[in-house]
């Protein structure tokens, strides 16, 4: 009886904790799926009756919202790789560093990441418009790594050093050089930890808004996000809650798949960092 | 492996390591291996045997001191590109690599050709008795055949010299003795030159051709297994060394006799010193029924069988000795003797030993 309690009470906190969570996007998924007479409709209307695909028909009729996903997939993919392939051997060789450098240079790189992004925006635009690839995918893969490359970092650095130094030394008296390192024994060995910053990569990748709408102007080159905040009503004063919710649900699914497929390997990477922090 | 093994000669002067904070692992160690020979660093854990062993496969740096291997310096040769094979205590096998990519990845990153690759993991695996291993990851293998793993892991290199920490330390005491027997007949078919570490004195005892007897980061004793067993250079050595431990007792000499508290017997010629140690090695010890010359009363206060022999704990005056000696039925009261040549004498303000060898 002592401790049904605090289980009960446990349940509960977390069952709120869910509801919490989940009700912002399931009020969007609701939306969606709503007759557009419902969606505005006072007193509120909770669930669709009946149940409509219109909004998500009429949004892929008006846009290439096929072409947007494939352009937020490349880039987020081209980013998150481009991160993790700088990321692991700064990681590994932070690994080796000492002490003392370990720590001021990963404290050095967790200053950057409070930079506000926003005082990027005005200088990369420069950058970007000079280098002539405003509509270009490097754009925004190059930022979208380097914004990154302090969490993928943080979370490789996290992960290599939980590998027994006996097997690093092992791999170096069998003659491994840093690269080969890196490859064959830290990442393979991390794959917790890789899975985690690629996936975390990925998602803010593909969420960034600030940068894809300034530097994606023609429609075919937009990325989710900005194509999303380009569809509207016949006016200034229409605003299609429908469409616009069936959008970001088809642009949040994709993660929600990637991120159930690898969930796994992610909660051990999690608390792989969280144990011996 | 058909004695395709260039077996090297390892030599170190003077090594002296210092970690950082100031505490001296290493204080001038000196020490060398002929070709083929077998060297143990043996020593309570702590002596800086380990840390000598890793300096020289090239884990650490050397404060000072030089290390030659064929004549050549090694000091500026990084860790993987000495001719060195390295077995570790735990083992450190690559955990996500095959058994048989754990044995071919030291060759594959040398360029090995292929064809030689694979022909030599398979004499190494049959060797160890692991080709049926080949496939299985390492947590699927049990301790002693992760052993073997990484035993063959150094072997695949045919390596000049077999460098071994503790190799024998985390497997159960079964296996341990059967690896040991094992190891030694390894070492002497492929004639090759091992520097081995252990602080288990009857593993040094049974697989070196020399110890180095190490303490507080200095070498206490070198030379071959019966050698430091016979003639321990001081009271540790003749303590650490030998199993049942040597019994030690304090005293002084009086006209060629030792007087410890409530026991006399005679002392072997040429001790100039007076204030003594003076050791004896529990086999040594004889038990008789009648008073003879050189004899001492003891009681028997404690007896272990040990198969074949008993091992014996007596008091004599106020002093405790042990002794091995075939079974019987031990009376309460016996006479014993340890004869003269046979005692271990130190001195008790240097402990070092003073007696001269007996020719």
């Amino acid at each position: 009886m002592k401790r049904l309690l605090p289980r009960a009470g446990l349940a509960f906190a977390v069952a709120a904790l869910v509801a919490w969570s989940l009700a912002p996007a399931a009020w969007q998924v609701l939306t969606a799926l709503k007759p557009d007479r419902d969606v505005v409709r006072v007193p509120t209307v909770y669930f669709p009756h009946p149940v409509t695909f219109k909004h998500v028909a009429s949004l892929w009729e008006r846009k290439p919202i096929g072409v947007y996903l494939a352009n937020s997939a490349g880039i987020a993919g081209a980013s998150t790789f481009l991160s993790i392939l700088l990321a692991a051997p700064a990681a590994s060789a932070l690994g080796r560093a000492g002490e003392r450098r370990r720590r001021v240079l990963l404290h050095g790189l967790l200053a950057l990441t409070v930079f506000p992004p926003i005082l990027l925006l005005y200088p990369l635009y420069q950058g970007v418009r000079v280098l002539g690839w405003l509509n270009h995918p490097l754009a925004l893969v190059l930022p979208y790594a380097a914004l990154s490359l302090p969490l993928s970092i943080w979370i490789l650095e996290r992960g290599f050093s939980q590998i027994p130094r006996a097997v690093e030394e092992a791999a170096a008296l069998d003659g491994l050089g840093p690269a080969r390192r890196v490859v064959l024994i830290q990442l393979p060995l991390a794959a917790p930890s890789l899975v985690t910053a690629a996936i975390l990569v990925f998602i803010f990748s593909w969420n960034e808004f600030m940068l894809a709408l300034t530097f994606m102007t023609r429609d075919a080159r937009k990325t989710i996000t900005a194509g999303i905040a380009s569809v509207s009503g016949s006016s200034i004063f229409e605003i299609p809650w429908g469409q616009l919710s069936a959008a970001i649900v088809i642009a949040t699914l994709p993660l929600v798949f990637l991120v159930l497929l690898f969930e796994k390997r992610i909660a051990s990477g999690l608390t792989r960092g969280a144990i011996k922090g | 492996m058909k004695a395709k093994v260039v077996a090297g000669t390892l030599r170190g002067e003077r090594i002296t390591k210092d970690f950082p904070g100031g505490t001296r692992a290493l204080d001038g160690v000196t020490f060398s291996v002929d070709a083929g020979r077998v060297l143990t660093l043996l020593g309570p854990s702590g002596c800086g045997k380990s840390t000598l062993l890793r300096i020289v496969a090239g884990l650490e740096t050397a404060t000072a001191g030089s290390l030659t291997l064929d004549g050549e310096s090694l000091t500026d040769v990084p860790a993987g590109r000495r001719d060195v094979g390295f077995v570790f205590q735990n083992y450190a096998l690559y955990p996500h690599l095959s058994v048989e990519r754990n044995l071919s990845l030291a060759l594959e990153t040398r360029k090995v050709p292929r064809g030689e690759i694979s022909s030599r993991v398979g004499e190494v695996a049959k060797l160890l008795g692991i080709g049926k291993l080949l496939e299985r990851r390492p947590r699927q293998l049990s301790g002693g055949e992760q052993q073997r793993v990484a035993l063959g892991r150094a072997l695949v290199r045919r390596p000049r010299i077999y460098l071994m920490d503790e190799p024998l330390s985390n497997l159960d005491a079964l296996l341990r003795e059967g690896m040991r027997s094992e190891l030694r007949a390894l070492f002497g078919r492929l004639g090759a030159t091992v520097v081995y570490v252990t602080h288990d004195q009857g593993e040094a005892l049974a697989l070196s051709d020399e110890i180095l007897l190490m303490k507080d980061g200095k070498a206490l004793q070198s030379g071959p297994p019966l050698e430091i067993y016979r003639r321990p250079a001081d009271v540790f050595a003749a303590t650490f060394v030998g199993s049942p431990r040597m019994t030690i007792w304090r005293g002084v000499a009086e006209s060629g006799t030792f007087e410890a508290r409530g026991v006399r017997f005679l002392l072997p010629d040429g001790i100039d010193e007076r204030e003594l140690c003076v050791g004896i090695r529990p086999e040594d010890v004889e038990t008789m029924a009648d008073a003879s010359d050189g004899s001492f009363e003891a009681t028997v206060t404690l007896v272990e069988h040990a198969g074949d022999r008993d091992l014996v704990s007596f008091r004599a005056g106020e002093e405790i000795l042990r002794a091995l000696a075939p079974p019987r039925d031990w009376p309460q009261k016996v006479r014993v003797r340890v004869p003269r040549e046979k005692l271990h004498v130190f001195s008790a303000t240097t402990e070092r030993r003073i007696d001269r060898p007996v020719r």
